[in-house]
């Protein structure tokens, strides 16, 4: 009732304006180049933080896993603390490191690095970092279970028929795993496509996504329209489950090959 | 040799990267001058005592706790038992459980913030009310993995039956015996589940806005005015995490520990 009939009155007011059904909304949405162009930073933003995390990620569980039981659990129960390191607070962190007057910022300007000192926090780079930041934890805990998949006897019985550590990887490893990482992948990709109040608390409603439009256009900073806000809405739901979808299949044609 | 010293220090990097803010953002919490200096000038508790003689936080602090501690309590009185019978008796229905988990990964804060206030304020019902059944649903995937997984360690089904063979009713078995032996992995998801509605912002900022303001409006607020006082709010954020995640890992630990033994 709290989730289902909201979702569905917002698909219905997305085809509505004040005469009656339409896809002008839609029309709007699609033709607004300033809209677009949310779309278009949300995404790319998104995608490239959720491969970055995913590849840092990758390197370290394998790094992670060369531990002992109490070491291993020791640096999870440390990401579990970090897992929940997101929006308001986490944006407020990196002010503090990299905001204008930031303790890295000053520390560039001292060893006169000038172009880490000019590095803005409030740009699209900056943004990166933090979605980077919380992805990470994340993106570790979905690819740890996947590497426990692969058993210590494919490794040795991959080294007895002469395969080295790298054919094993190629041939055996990173195929078996696919599967789940494309479905870790696109987890991380909805993710950060739904994530606001991180950019929101950096830059208000200056820098242009596709969440902070949807923000902006019902909070009405100049005036509230609700339709387009929910066409927009609609719009990004349909992102997310084409992720969720491509996560699914992989995961079941992982579930066949295993 | 050689390739293990790289892969350390990968890892280390790593660990700096996701440590780094939070020690920086303590540190600012108690120093006393840190605008020009790489290291803050002096050490001091001035900002966490006037964080904590302030009753607006006082209050927030309290309708964030009341709010997602509400949210949490629903969500045991009404979706816990609910996937209980599922899972025990009704296994089939378990994909309309895995659907709304999926439901309520693809649709962020964002996007029903929009459908919230679409809905309810033609129905004219209290928008904080609103936002309570949001967070309850929106808390169902970890409180149902936690549960499911908790029923499956102890084979739930086949306990039940050998406690009603031993003479028990239903309702001794599920008090005196399932009960006890799933409440470890019940807290778990419960404080999870806690520790994510406390760090919502999106929900509560646009459909419900500075009239019930929580602790991340708060710190939303004070971001604008007070650098020390926001980083007081983040460091106390900070400790409730901790402590919240500690609890979690040695619980987990435990209710392990009650299967193998």
């Amino acid at each position: 009732m709290f989730f289902v009939i909201p979702l569905v009155n917002m698909f219905l007011s997305s085809f509505t304006d004040s005469d009656g059904f339409t896809l002008n909304q839609y029309k709007t949405a699609l033709l607004n180049s300033y809209i677009l162009q949310g779309f278009k930073n949300s995404i790319t933003l998104s995608a490239v933080s959720a491969l970055v995390a995913l590849v840092v990620s990758l390197f370290a569980v394998y790094a992670m896993m060369r531990f002992t039981d109490p070491v291993k659990e020791r640096i999870l129960v440390m990401i579990n603390l970090t897992s929940n390191f997101s929006g308001i607070p986490l944006a407020f962190a990196f002010i503090v490191l990299l905001g204008n007057s930031g303790l890295f910022t000053l520390l560039f300007e001292k060893w006169n690095l000038d172009a880490l000192a000019s590095f803005s926090l409030y740009s699209w780079s900056g943004l990166l970092l933090i979605y980077i930041y919380f992805q990470l934890p994340l993106s570790l805990m979905l690819l740890y279970p996947i590497y426990y998949g692969i058993q210590q006897q494919w490794k040795d019985a991959a080294a007895l028929l002469g395969a080295n550590t790298v054919q094993f990887w190629m041939k055996i490893g990173i195929p078996v795993m696919l599967p789940g990482i494309v479905g870790t992948f696109s987890v991380l990709f909805a993710n950060a496509m739904g994530a606001y109040a991180s950019a929101y608390a950096l830059t208000g409603s200056d820098y242009n996504l596709a969440a902070i439009r949807i923000g902006t256009l019902l909070s009405g900073d100049i005036f509230a329209q609700p339709e387009l806000a929910s066409a927009i809405a609609v719009l990004l739901g349909a992102t997310m489950i084409s992720a969720m979808v491509l996560s699914e299949w992989s995961i079941k044609k992982a579930r066949r090959n295993l | 040799m050689k390739k293990k010293g790289v892969a350390d220090l990968f890892l280390l990097f790593l660990m700096l990267y996701l440590i780094l803010p939070i020690i920086a953002t303590a540190l600012y919490a108690f120093s006393t001058e840190w605008n020009s200096t790489v290291l803050p000038e002096g050490l001091t508790f001035k900002w966490l005592s006037v964080l904590f003689q302030d009753v607006e936080f006082i209050q927030a602090f309290g309708r964030s706790v009341l709010l997602s501690g509400s949210a949490v309590l629903l969500a045991f009185l009404l979706v816990v038992p609910a996937i209980f019978v599922i899972v025990l008796y009704f296994p089939k229905y378990e994909k309309w459980m895995q659907t709304i988990v999926v439901l309520v990964y693809a649709f962020p804060g964002v996007i029903l913030a929009v459908g919230l206030i679409r809905t309810y304020t033609q129905l004219g019902i209290p928008m904080i009310l609103a936002v309570l059944g949001v967070y309850v649903i929106s808390i169902f995937p970890y409180i149902y993995q936690g549960t499911r997984n908790s029923l499956r360690n102890i084979n739930a089904k086949q306990l039940l039956d050998a406690a009603e063979l031993l003479g028990a009713s239903k309702r001794q078995a599920f008090a005196k015996v399932l009960l006890p032996a799933i409440y470890p992995g019940l807290f778990v998801g419960a404080l999870l589940s806690f520790s994510i509605l406390f760090g919502e912002f999106v929900l509560i900022n646009l459909v419900v806005g500075s009239r019930f303001e929580t602790v991340q409006i708060y710190l939303m607020e004070k971001l604008s005015t007070s650098g020390h006082i926001a980083s007081a709010v983040v460091f106390v954020y900070l400790v409730l995490m901790g402590i919240l995640t500690l609890a979690i890992s040695v619980l987990t630990k435990q209710s392990k520990g009650l299967v193998k033994s």
